[in-house]
């Protein structure tokens, strides 16, 4: 395989790692039953501040401890408004979706195009000269390390501890996880704020490592909403989620590749047009029932362990409020 | 005095102020001074009447696209795609300008219908996403605006370039009968976008109360399921509250194109598609309410252009302030609810308290309303 | 096991639902619960199970006092409630069901899980796949699985909400078996929450019966059904008279028609319904009933065949075309599917009214003397969700057109009481006499054989008509609808 092909590879798998860590952690708070809209602009404020945060102290620990906190604070935000005081999930999420990414390019407007300050790439040891997948996956920033973990961390916990039933099951049907003992909705809290705080870190992903920095307008606009989309495609699955996001990575990387060919002339604006366009492809697939068809195909034993990975439709009680009377 | 209402006063005022701090916070943190930067703002909208002008000027295409985002939420859908579709109302009112040479009474009215119909048209494709094919319009709103945002630039950079280049920037200004008047030099406001606009708002209001597709999209909002089982052709709702709200946010996009700017540019929308998405969040389905706040919405936008000349600092500030006021309005709305139900007061009965959303909000993730074909 | 219940009271708003009622049950044995729907019997089981706080009296379980309002307080005191909806998760697998909730120390996929779940099942002869996902199963699966689950818990009282309601009966002979052995082998105490009279009579040892939030009566088993009924209703209740009404020509037909649902096929199948005829269906929940009902109306695509109405094809059409040719579908959920939350009586009488502008003061009028007509207590400008359940249905009924062809009803009395329940069924026999057809469904045999002309029943997509209601027994029919087609 040739040495240009392994950097293109290589460059799509470090562009996805923020849409991976985004689309994880809003994974974690949508099974939980919440909405958290404000993605787009909480990966602005967030990846502003973590900059602003390392620049300031010199240490990229630090940004990223603070674009976390941000991240969190947000979705705080959003999780205060609909459990406490009522309000609709989307309605909040939208209006700080929006104000968050102002108040990014407000306080943000001195910090424009200074030197980056980044996290360190590491290629580790050993698993990085195996040959061809070595360069791809282990010649990379940390952050996209810790992106690899989080995937296996995510799988587990889902589906393999009590702690990934009451999750799924808060998000499902609530009545039932308060029946059996789960206090719902300090659930929803703590699931929302982690989902939160995972789309902080990739919003440092973006400022402190894969596009160092921060300029008006932000690099990574609009990429709060393909995370969106990336959560509803994959099935809220781990797995599926992550691939969704390498996908649509790697379809951008040949959209660019095709951009700078000389060969290939196809219009800038269909170009240009392509994320969005396959955005609401996706979910058309989604929506039209096309996964589910398929697992109905399957041999019956392969749908067992498939049925999760496959499924298509969302934690039953998505956007809905519990309110435990009595 | 009125029982609680101390209380009711203190719950208006509490997110003006609220907003009010909280900008002054992040004002300081940049290095300025809060009270420069309002009296800044103040000034950039009410110093002279050019300054008011250019105020009305946010205000007539705001106050449409807002006339409008109350149809689509009267029938619980979340039309964000209002500002895509702005956007292709004024490409089609500039494609009409660039290419009919009539005179003005005949081209004005002309470009507008156009333009309303370029807006429904995209009101059309993101409903029929949302009926047709199950993509929840927040994600087909957002979309479609990117795309009809590339096109514009498109647009601007390619076939519609000015013939002395100059950049993506905008188009070349377009003849003059092709243009709204303005009313005096002293007033450059466009009576005939008024006049739109004025009939806009009593239309609306009356097809609102009065109509039997009014109550219809009432019914569809609050629960599409039995709305069908009543009777109400609930897609086709659906599709005629996104192709009407569109056709008036295409006039707003002709208004833009036509009289603010004398051109297509880069960001003819100016994100009052958003802007107006807040304004009905704020106030909800009423279309009497929607002047006033969108006023203020206006001023604030007018007031910001200054910021940038007098006191260097970014714009986004206006959408900081107009941001924080409808989030803390939502928030402080569920504080009152939830103080009064604690409270000693009497719990009041439900049809005193006015809540903002007073329709049933969709979730994000909805399917495609029933397998029920109609 | 001693549970002594005493001075329980409760009141939802302006209805007394549970009167100072002191009862105690003891272990070993099966209790039933009686009373009419609305008698109290399900918020007593509620408040004794920690779902609901009672608003006065006490609970002793064994003497020592339950903390109120709690279900986990009382499931570690040993009592747990089978719902009559049970309370699972859809999305997990049965065995993941199984497990939530569990105290800690049985891991998710463990070896002790499985073997304690399979073993359970065996005891009881309840056939469960530990794979098989929850939304798959049918209601008496559901009732198995959370009654598997109880036990491991270690319950010690179960109390079950009618649990007869919907399930065939060969699966009601496997539970009862399963009840009688926990009783009467394990020691535990059982109640039956029921009002079916029968089951009660064949599996309880004692019973206890409630009428109008009151405890009326505590009965050593045998009892005869007159005793009971007189118990419940305070007299015995006349059977409803229906007039017989000549049937006229079909209204109403479907030809060769095969429908696909989600989960069920009804295959190539011809049902003609004839003007004033009321036919009812039967069957377990998901057994085509719900699909063959929106057929009717138009709501459900046909797969193959052609459907008239008067004799015009309505094949493909727009239930709108259907409402417009007078056949109307009513859903079992009146809020969500019939009826819109937020809307005042007078906007829903001129949502279905005529012209494109509203008169209101002509569709206040209107409304108004509706709500006379049909004895409805409420005002044009009170919202419809402020309305009892009973007082929704007959506004419901009051939308209707004079004059149907068809009624196509989901469940038309769920959740009503006694006087509502008869009253609808007063306005559909007016109508019936009038010309209209009705088909309906309900889980209760006993409403489906007192008013039908035609019973077919429904099971696993095939279809059996039984031509004649007054000649077959609730016995024969709940044979029936468990599959034992002749």
């Amino acid at each position: 395989m040739n040495e240009e092909l392994i950097n293109i590879l290589n460059s799509i798998v470090a562009n996805a790692t923020p849409l991976v860590i985004a689309g994880l952690g809003e994974t974690i708070t949508e099974r939980s039953g919440v909405v958290n809209l404000s993605l787009d602009g909480s990966l602005a404020l967030s990846a502003m501040a973590g900059f602003v945060a390392a620049l300031g102290t010199g240490s990229v620990a630090v940004g990223m401890l603070v674009a976390m906190l941000v991240g969190a604070g947000i979705a705080a935000i959003v999780a205060i408004g609909n459990i406490e005081l009522r309000q609709d999930q989307v309605a909040i999420g939208f209006v700080l979706t929006l104000l968050c990414a102002d108040i990014a390019q407000f306080l943000g407007q001195d910090y424009t195009g200074l030197a980056a300050i980044t996290l360190p790439q590491i290629n580790v040891p050993l698993l990085s000269e195996i040959p061809i997948v070595g360069p791809i996956l282990f010649e990379h920033s940390v952050i996209v390390y810790v992106s690899y973990v989080l995937i296996f961390i995510m799988w587990l916990g889902m589906f393999h501890t009590r702690g990934g039933l009451a999750l799924r099951a808060v998000g499902d049907k609530p009545e039932t996880a308060f029946a059996r003992g789960t206090r719902v909705n300090r659930q929803r809290y703590i699931y929302t704020l982690i989902g939160g705080a995972l789309v902080g870190l990739a919003g440092a992903a973006y400022s402190l490592a894969i596009k160092p920095g921060w300029s008006n307008p932000p690099a990574m606009r609009g990429d709060g909403w393909i995370a969106l989309a990336i959560v509803i495609f994959g099935g809220w699955h781990p797995f599926r989620v992550v691939l969704g996001a390498y996908l649509f990575a790697a379809l951008r990387a040949l959209s660019s590749a095709i951009q700078r060919s000389p060969d290939i002339q196809i219009p800038f604006v269909l170009l240009n047009m392509l994320p969005w366009l396959l955005m609401i492809g996706t979910l058309m697939l989604v929506s039209g029932g096309v996964i589910d068809r398929l697992l109905n195909l399957m041999p019956r034993s392969a749908q067992k362990w498939m049925r999760n990975f496959l499924r298509s439709e969302p934690p039953a009680a998505l956007g809905t409020r519990f309110d435990a009377d009595g | 005095m009125k029982p609680g209402l101390p209380r009711r006063i203190a719950f208006g005022v509490l997110p003006v102020v609220a907003s009010l701090l909280i900008t002054s916070v992040l004002i300081l943190l940049v290095g300025s001074s809060p009270v420069e930067v309002f009296k800044t703002i103040f000034e950039g909208a009410f110093r002279n009447s050019n300054a008011f002008a250019s105020v009305i000027n946010f205000w007539i295409p705001l106050t449409l696209v807002s006339i409008g985002l109350t149809i689509t939420f009267s029938a619980g859908l979340w039309n964000i795609g209002a500002e895509g579709q702005v956007i292709m109302g004024a490409l089609f009112a500039s494609w009409a300008a660039r290419t009919f040479v009539l005179p003005s009474p005949i081209m004005l009215p002309l470009e507008v219908a156009l333009a309303a119909l370029g807006g429904a048209l995209w009101g059309f494709v993101v409903g029929i996403l949302r009926t047709r094919f199950g993509v929840h319009e927040i994600f087909g709103g957002v979309g479609l605006n990117a795309i009809a945002s590339v096109f514009a630039i498109y647009l601007i950079s390619g076939p519609w370039q000015p013939p002395e280049g100059g950049g993506a920037q905008a188009t070349a200004p377009f003849p003059d009968y092709a243009l709204i008047p303005d009313l005096s030099p002293e007033l450059p406001i466009g009576l005939f976008a008024l006049i739109i606009l004025i009939v806009s708002i009593f239309v609306v209001y009356f097809a609102l109360r009065g109509t039997r597709w009014g109550l219809e999209l009432k019914a569809t909002g609050k629960n599409p399921r039995s709305a069908l089982l009543l009777g109400v052709p609930t897609t086709r709702v659906m599709l005629s509250a996104f192709m009407a709200c569109g056709a008036l946010a295409g006039i707003a996009g002709s208004y833009r194109v036509l009289f603010t700017y004398d051109s297509l540019r880069q960001g003819i929308s100016g994100g009052i598609g958003y802007l107006g998405v807040l304004i009905v969040l704020l106030i909800g389905a009423r279309p009497l309410w929607v002047p006033v706040i969108s006023f203020l919405f206006a001023a604030i936008l007018a007031g910001s252009t200054r910021l940038r000349i007098s006191l260097q600092l970014d714009q986004s500030l206006a959408g900081i302030l107009q941001g924080t006021l409808v989030l803390i309005v939502l928030l402080s709305n569920g504080l009152r609810q939830r103080l009064l139900e604690r409270g000693q007061e009497k719990p009041v009965p439900p049809q005193q308290i006015t809540t903002t959303m007073e329709m049933r909000q969709p979730t994000v993730t909805t399917a495609p309303t029933e397998t029920a074909h109609e | 096991m001693d549970i002594a219940l005493q001075h329980i009271s409760k009141h939802f708003g302006a209805v007394q639902a549970n009167q100072d009622i002191s009862v105690s049950f003891h272990g070993g044995r099966i209790i039933g619960i009686l009373g009419e729907n609305g008698a109290g019997k399900s918020t007593l089981m509620k408040i004794l199970s920690g779902f609901q706080p009672a608003d006065s009296g006490e609970i002793l379980v064994d003497g020592i006092p339950l903390k109120a309002g709690n279900p986990l307080a009382a499931l570690a005191a040993g009592i747990g409630m089978l719902q009559q909806d049970p309370l699972d998760v859809p999305s997990f697998t049965i065995i993941e069901d199984f497990i939530y909730g569990q105290p800690p120390g049985r891991r998710v996929n463990g070896r002790a899980a499985f073997t304690l779940f399979r073993e359970t099942c065996q005891r009881f002869g309840f056939d469960l796949d530990p794979d098989m996902p929850v939304s798959q199963l049918s209601i008496g699966q559901r009732q198995q699985l959370e009654i598997v689950r109880l036990l491991a818990l270690g319950v010690k009282t179960m109390i079950l909400d009618e649990p007869t309601t919907g399930i065939s009966a060969e699966q009601k002979s496997v539970l009862f078996n399963a009840l009688t052995e926990l009783a009467h082998s394990e020691g535990l105490v059982i109640l039956l929450v029921s009002h079916k009279l029968e089951d009660v009579i064949v599996l309880c040892d004692e019973a206890i019966v409630l009428r109008a939030g009151k405890l009326v009566g505590q009965v050593e088993m045998p009892a005869t059904t007159a005793q009971l009924v007189s118990l419940m209703f305070g007299q015995v209740l006349a059977p409803q008279t229906r007039s017989i009404v000549p049937l006229g020509e079909p209204s109403l037909k479907l030809e060769n028609v095969t429908l696909k649902g989600k989960r069920i096929t009804i295959e190539n199948f011809t049902l003609n319904i004839r003007r004033g005829e009321v036919v009812g269906l039967a069957g377990l929940d998901g057994s085509g009933q719900e699909l063959l009902l929106r057929s009717v109306a138009g709501l459900t695509r046909l797969h193959h065949g052609a459907v008239y109405v008067n004799d015009r094809v309505m094949t493909g059409r727009a239930y709108r075309d259907f409402m417009a040719a007078g056949v109307i579908f009513s859903a079992a959920g009146r809020l969500e599917e019939g009826l819109v939350s937020g809307l005042t009586l007078t906007e829903h009488t001129a949502l279905v009214g005529q012209g494109a502008v509203i008169q209101w003061t002509a569709e206040r009028e209107r409304t108004a003397a509706r709500i006379q007509h049909f004895n409805v207590r409420g005002k044009p400008e009170s919202r419809i969700e402020a309305l009892s359940g009973g007082n929704q249905q007959r506004f419901l009924m009051a939308l209707l057109p004079e004059t149907p062809t068809l009624l196509s009803l989901e469940q038309p009395t769920r959740g009503l009481d006694v006087d509502s329940a008869r009253y609808i069924w007063e306005q559909l026999l007016s109508r019936r006499s009038q010309g209209t057809a009705i088909l309906f469904t309900s889980p209760d045999l006993d409403e489906v054989v007192a008013y039908s002309d035609r019973i077919i029943v429904c099971y696993s997509g095939k279809l059996f008509e039984i031509a004649d209601a007054s000649r077959v027994t609730i016995d024969e029919l709940g044979r029936l609808i468990g599959g034992a087609f002749p």
